[in-house]
């Protein structure tokens, strides 16, 4: 195996505390890695791109969100396939293989020693489901109301899609304005370790809602059925893909998955980039790539104009990357990674403009065309959702207090459709003080409903009131209704599953 | 809307001169040559209003969390925390006062860390190269580092950008 070593050593606005170095074996070598590194990276930081080959072509494919949503960095971990690599810590003396198709199901005295040992049932007042900017204030805010609280994430840190988040973000000094993403998530993951009243499951996945109000969960060694009162689902978004010839090859990545890979984790994704799109993720991340050393050739966004803000718009053009409005990526080549990017004008109805063809030798090209609530659990647990586009895609129908026809389960965040993290925290907010005025002790539950109301008129008058908000306004008001519309869409599409 | 009311900042990501000035958001040529004054490029109606309560003099208003920044020109001394503290990195200070340079001061949050004395590339607002500048002053404030640079005179309403190296 070759000797890369990918990782950054120095960085503008982070420093990566690494753990002690374990060995592992990839492929019948031994390998080094430091713990705290999931297996995905700890490979990525070693120069491996390709991590799996597909079923029915062969084709390489290696990572491409990163959190866990997509199944692009399955191998084969202890005899195992299909684990997510992405999500698995690093360890002494693990022996992972790339896997070739759907790996082989793993023998049964592989099973026997890796079946879960620990089964446990919890009874809570609230679980709360995804431990990013929602579902981190939802689980504190609900504790402040003394209620017992239960959080779960798959990763094995809490802290969502704010660990990658090397930006100050905007806002108010009460809503965490003026602080990178990284730092907020420090600092609640740190007030949630402090609170009694708030357990913590990472490194776990809910898999399921059943018949009689019991979610399942489960970790590489331990079944959780959990009986809250209520349940909020935080599980955030995934990452849009977009078709293209060769959009599988090893180095095409989600911008937000090259976020994690640079900044939560320190490696380098790559040394040439072309961000495709030009949203406020793949502005940020063209500006982050900057800040890792990766050179960015472009972006291209399809539309006539940025799709982002102008200020991070400004962040990257006075360093002199091109934002290429009008223009696309046409196809990707390369053979294990990506080599070459072609882009391609289009005209207003989007045809590609024969001719207008521009190379660029890129070995990375990220997608950050958009994001899709991951509304997967909601909607297995039976709440109606609607298609909204402005939205991102399907996410449940609610009240202004995101309860959706689901009794007493709670969405917050990019679940809710896509908007950014402070107004995750706000739901977040909201869904957890609806959950105490219900739930809490008498003498604090009319506070409760008292601290939403004046959050949802900050949040619905002042803050979604900017017309850059207006598209995701409009979205959400979309997917609001009252609670006699909500109770008359229980009776139209009852659900077998209710809470409380 | 008429060509010339139309912005082009959301199709190129460069604000021009005539757009700030349009916008309220340059300083008028009187305050400009008294003195460092703080420049906002912060055009659109984003939910924030970090720079209101750090600023030292109280010089930077809003009437919402999603208005536009106004700045109180007489108020302003140019100490630059606005600089450091803006999320969108959208905050200049400039002084076009002295005879025989300006000096520009930008957010800087790219290794190497400039030190005073060095020699850099200054940048226009679209990544053009304008010459090279002496960094006079660096402060820094979580990670966003504050740098004041001398530049040829003229082009204190131009650089918003220092590359480290010589390119």
């Amino acid at each position: 195996m070759p000797r890369v070593d990918r990782r950054i050593y120095e960085h503008p606005i982070l420093t990566f505390h690494r753990g002690r170095k374990v060995t592992f074996q990839f492929e019948g070598q031994l390998v080094e890695a430091y713990e705290g590194e999931s297996v995905a990276i700890a490979l990525y930081a070693l120069g491996v791109d390709v991590f799996s080959w597909s079923p029915k072509l062969g084709r390489p494919r290696g990572p491409f969100c990163m959190i866990g949503k997509c199944s692009s960095c399955f191998m084969t971990i202890n005899g195992i396939p299909n684990i997510k690599a992405c999500k698995y810590p690093v360890r002494e003396g693990l022996i992972v293989k790339r896997q070739r198709g759907w790996g082989l199901l793993a023998k049964s005295s592989i099973l026997e020693e890796n079946k879960p040992v620990f089964s446990e049932k919890i009874e809570t007042d609230v679980l709360v489901i995804g431990g990013g900017p929602a579902g981190l204030i939802a689980a504190l805010t609900a504790a402040n109301y003394d209620l017992n609280v239960v959080i779960v994430d798959e990763h094995f840190k809490l802290g969502g899609q704010l660990l990658k988040q090397t930006h100050k973000f905007f806002g108010n000094v009460e809503l965490f304005g003026g602080f990178r993403g990284f730092q907020i998530a420090e600092e609640l993951t740190r007030k949630i370790a402090g609170e009694g009243r708030i357990r913590t499951l990472t490194g776990a996945v809910a898999y399921g809602v059943f018949r009689g109000g019991y979610v399942g969960i489960v970790s590489e060694d331990i079944h959780y059925i959990i009986k809250p009162k209520a349940l909020i689902i935080a599980t955030g978004a995934q990452e849009k893909y977009l078709d293209f010839p060769n959009n599988d090859l090893p180095g095409v990545i989600g911008a937000g998955g090259a976020q994690t890979i640079m900044n939560e984790f320190g490696v380098k994704p790559g040394e040439n980039a072309l961000v495709v799109g030009s949203g406020n993720v793949g502005l940020i991340v063209a500006y982050q790539l900057l800040q890792a050393g990766v050179k960015v050739r472009a972006v291209v966004e399809i539309l006539p104009e940025i799709g982002g803000w102008f200020v991070h718009a400004a962040k990257v053009r006075r360093y002199g990357i091109p934002i290429l409005t009008r223009h696309t990526i046409k196809y990707a080549e390369g053979d294990v990674r990506v080599r070459k990017a072609i882009i391609v004008a289009v005209d207003e109805k989007f045809n590609f403009i024969p001719g207008s063809e521009k190379e660029f030798d890129v070995d990375l090209v990220l997608l950050a065309i958009g994001l899709e609530p991951d509304s997967r659990l909601a909607i297995q647990a039976g709440a109606v959702v609607k298609y909204v586009p402005e939205l991102g895609g399907f996410t449940p129908i609610r009240t202004k207090l995101l309860e959706t026809t689901v009794r007493n389960m709670y969405v917050a965040g990019d679940v809710s459709g896509i908007e950014e993290a402070t107004t995750a925290m706000l739901e977040g907010k909201i869904a957890a003080l609806a959950i105490a005025s219900q739930l809490a002790d008498s003498s604090k539950s009319s506070k409760a409903l008292e601290e939403a109301e004046k959050i949802l008129k900050f949040l619905w008058e002042e803050y979604r009131a900017s017309p850059l908000l207006a598209r995701a306004k409009r979205g959400k008001e979309t997917v609001t209704v009252s609670i006699q519309e909500l109770e008359d869409l229980r009776k139209r599409f009852p659900s077998p599953i209710s809470f409380g | 809307m008429t060509y010339v009311e139309k912005f082009t900042f959301r199709e190129t990501g460069v604000i021009e001169l005539e757009e700030l000035k349009r916008l309220n958001l340059l300083p008028p040529q009187e305050r400009l040559l008294k003195g460092p004054v703080a420049i906002l490029e912060c055009p659109e109606e984003i939910p924030c209003n970090i720079c209101v309560p750090f600023c030292p003099t109280k010089a930077i208003q809003m009437e919402s969390i999603i208005a536009l920044p106004k700045i109180v020109w007489d108020k302003c001394t140019g100490c630059g925390i606005c600089v450091a503290v803006c999320p969108g990195l959208a905050a200049f200070v400039v002084d076009l006062s002295k005879p025989d340079a300006d000096y520009v001061t930008v957010p800087h949050e790219l290794l190497p860390v400039p030190r005073v004395g060095d020699k850099v590339t200054v940048l226009s607002r679209r990544g053009e190269v304008l010459g090279e500048g002496v960094v006079v002053r660096v402060w820094e404030r979580n990670k966003t580092y504050v740098v004041t640079v001398k530049v040829s005179k003229g082009l204190g309403l131009e650089v918003r950008a220092i590359w480290p190296r010589i390119l």
